[in-house]
């Protein structure tokens, strides 16, 4: 009432909201969580045993296999006889070639250094905490791929190592980032020509996503790998991982123009018209006002992509790159360990895993810090 | 009296085969104040909208503060400078808080420093009674607290002209009241201000010019008293009597 007391006579302004009462204890907290999610009715609370049930029924044997009557020390696969669980002998054996690939033992610390200083590029871009986001996005663009080139193919001294002795984890680690940092601007300037409006940018760039999503993925990779050197004048060879990877961050941009295009389209025309009718030029309108809105909006497509780029980089083992997957294939193609498919195969998921679920949990993290749409 | 700050001479414009203003001859003068109302689709909205070339016209002149609006993108983004405007939807950007939504122009576009453009931003924002929200998002703000920071954030371009397209539309009565309060401040202050709106006690109070439209046509303008008490055309009679009869 002191608000009003402030305006005699004038209008009502609200400086003070009242003080809110907290809910009833029933419903916050663990057990208020189980009763809205798990126990609401009766349905629910069957699905909820089912479930249960379903889970005792697969976890315990699982783990079992896993991780009780398991063995992870030996020497070949005549270790496993007599063993129920898995026979993990070969990942301890073969843990150098499943990330490295052919990657020469003395040089491997290459590979780390440069992983590591991949991460903490990527630390001050994927968290506001550590300064310099704009600085470190820019270098992680076009910094980071030349000192991972120097570093991991070598240069300046460092031993030459070619492009077909990479491979295991490494390649699909080079591959997946490498296509992800480049298919995200890429796409992000692809979305924008489609909607541009000059006619010549906005059919180029139609023409450019439309081509690249219509093909698979597996035929572009054929392309670049067998059909494009036929074509190339002789003497100029691209190198076989570069093509690979050129066909890769085309299509992927293709996929990521509409992803951003959709975040584009569902912004109210208001706020392009506020933008402008304060004198912002087209390129800062959409730097300030409207990219950071759009891509908001669809941080779940865009790293739905992501994800779908991470493990469609299996793929490359089709044209004979030795990639994580083909890596797990072909360790058990030696008589050494014939018969731990199931154990290699694991070994791979489990690491891809890992890889995407982190992603995952980082966009819901990313969505959940900029929520500033509702009341808080 | 000294050139006009906006003029419009013979100007048309279509949306597809839509003739939407016809022949449109408009001259504002410095700390002019006018009110433009009519029914819906007469093209007020239109109108006001082209004079920062947020619609495009197809034929006639508009030249604003002595900037003739051209295909010229340079020219657009002066003019724009020069002219401030409040939505119907207030179209406050949800991303940054009130703060920086009224901070984010002076700097980006005037090159203002941040210290200085923030403690701008605070005087209006005081001038709009809402300097206690200034950190927090437009989402967690009222309507009418939202126009006012909408108000807030063109002034601290500190414009020539400011725009209103039918601002209070959106708002319940009771912040209707404090958005036009803020808005009569606005006018004791000698700005030029153009303000589409179907508040006619607000068009009494403070408008030098009450413009009706009808059809894309400026049918009849007037001063206030004349405007309402002795109106010439029998579309604006009938007009009057349909919004004032309750």
């Amino acid at each position: 009432m002191s608000d009003i007391a402030n305006h005699p006579g004038g209008s009502f302004y609200r400086t003070e909201n009242i003080p809110q009462s907290p809910p009833p204890v029933s419903t916050v907290g663990v057990l208020g969580w189980m009763r809205q999610n798990l126990f609401s009715s009766p349905f629910n609370t069957a699905l909820t045993l089912l479930t249960l049930y379903l889970l005792y029924l697969v976890v315990p044997p699982l783990f079992q296999w896993a991780f009780i009557d398991s063995l992870l020390e030996g020497e070949s696969n005549k270790d496993c006889r007599g063993i129920a669980g898995a026979c993990w002998v070969l990942v301890p054996k073969r843990f150098g070639q499943y990330i490295y690939g052919f990657y020469p033992e003395p040089e491997r610390w290459r590979v780390n250094l440069t992983f590591i200083l991949f991460c903490l590029n990527l630390l001050p871009v994927l968290s506001d905490r550590v300064p310099g986001r704009t600085f470190a996005a820019l270098f992680l663009v076009f910094g980071f791929p030349v000192v991972a080139f120097v570093l991991l193919h070598g240069a300046f001294g460092l031993e030459v190592v070619p492009t077909h002795k990479w491979g295991g984890l490494t390649l699909t680690l080079v591959f997946a980032s490498v296509a992800i940092l480049f298919s995200l601007p890429i796409g992000i300037l692809l979305a924008l020509g489609r909607r541009s409006e000059m006619p010549v940018i906005r059919t180029i760039c139609i023409a450019f996503i439309e081509l690249w999503r219509a093909v698979p993925l597996i035929t572009v990779l054929f392309m670049a790998s067998f059909v494009l050197p036929l074509f190339t004048p002789e003497g100029v060879n691209a190198n076989e991982l570069l093509r690979a990877l050129i066909g890769f961050i085309m299509f992927a941009s293709a996929y990521m123009a509409e992803v951003v295009r959709g975040g584009l389209q569902a912004l109210p025309k208001g706020q392009t018209e506020a933008a402008q009718a304060l004198g912002l030029n087209y390129w800062k309108s959409m730097q300030l006002i409207i990219l950071p809105q759009a891509l908001k909006i669809v941080i779940p497509g865009i790293v739905n992509t992501f994800i779908a780029l991470f493990k469609d980089t299996a793929l490359v083992s089709i044209i004979g790159l030795f990639d994580l997957l083909l890596v797990a294939r072909s360790a058990v193609t030696d008589p050494k360990w014939l018969g731990l498919e199931h154990e290699s195969y694991i070994f791979a998921a489990v690491i891809y895993f890992v890889f995407c679920f982190s992603m995952s949990r980082y966009s819901l993290w990313l969505e959940r810090k900029l929520d500033t749409g509702h009341r808080t | 009296m000294s050139e006009p700050i906006i003029r419009i001479e013979g100007m048309n414009k279509w949306f597809g085969q839509f003739h939407v203003l016809r022949d449109i001859d408009l001259t504002v003068n410095r700390a002019e104040r006018i009110v433009i109302c009519g029914p819906s689709g007469s093209g007020k909205s239109t109108l006001i909208r082209c004079i920062n070339r947020l619609e495009e016209h197809q034929k006639g002149t508009i030249v604003v503060e002595g900037i003739e609006l051209t295909g010229d993108l340079k020219q657009i983004d002066n003019v724009r400078r020069e002219v401030g405007m409040v939505f119907q939807q207030f179209n406050l950007f949800p991303h940054l808080t009130v703060l920086e939504n009224c901070t984010l122009a002076p700097i980006w576009v005037r090159r203002t420093p941040r210290a200085e453009a923030e403690e701008l931003a605070m005087e209006y924002l005081t001038r709009v009674k809402i300097p206690e929200q200034a950190l927090k998002y437009p989402g967690q703000l009222s309507g009418g607290q939202q126009q006012r920071v909408a108000i807030a954030r063109s002034l601290c371009m500190r414009p020539k002209i400011m725009l209103f397209d039918e601002p209070t539309s959106a708002l319940d009565p009771e912040m209707i009241k404090e958005v036009l309060d803020v808005m009569v401040e606005l006018a004791e202050t000698e700005m030029t201000m153009l303000v589409v709106t179907h508040e006619m006690g607000f068009a009494r109070q403070v408008a030098h010019r009450v413009i009706f439209m009808d059809e894309g046509q400026i049918v009849e303008q007037n001063e206030p008293e004349e405007f309402f008490y002795n109106p010439k055309s029998d579309r604006t009679k009938l007009f009057l009597s349909q919004i004032l009869s309750h």
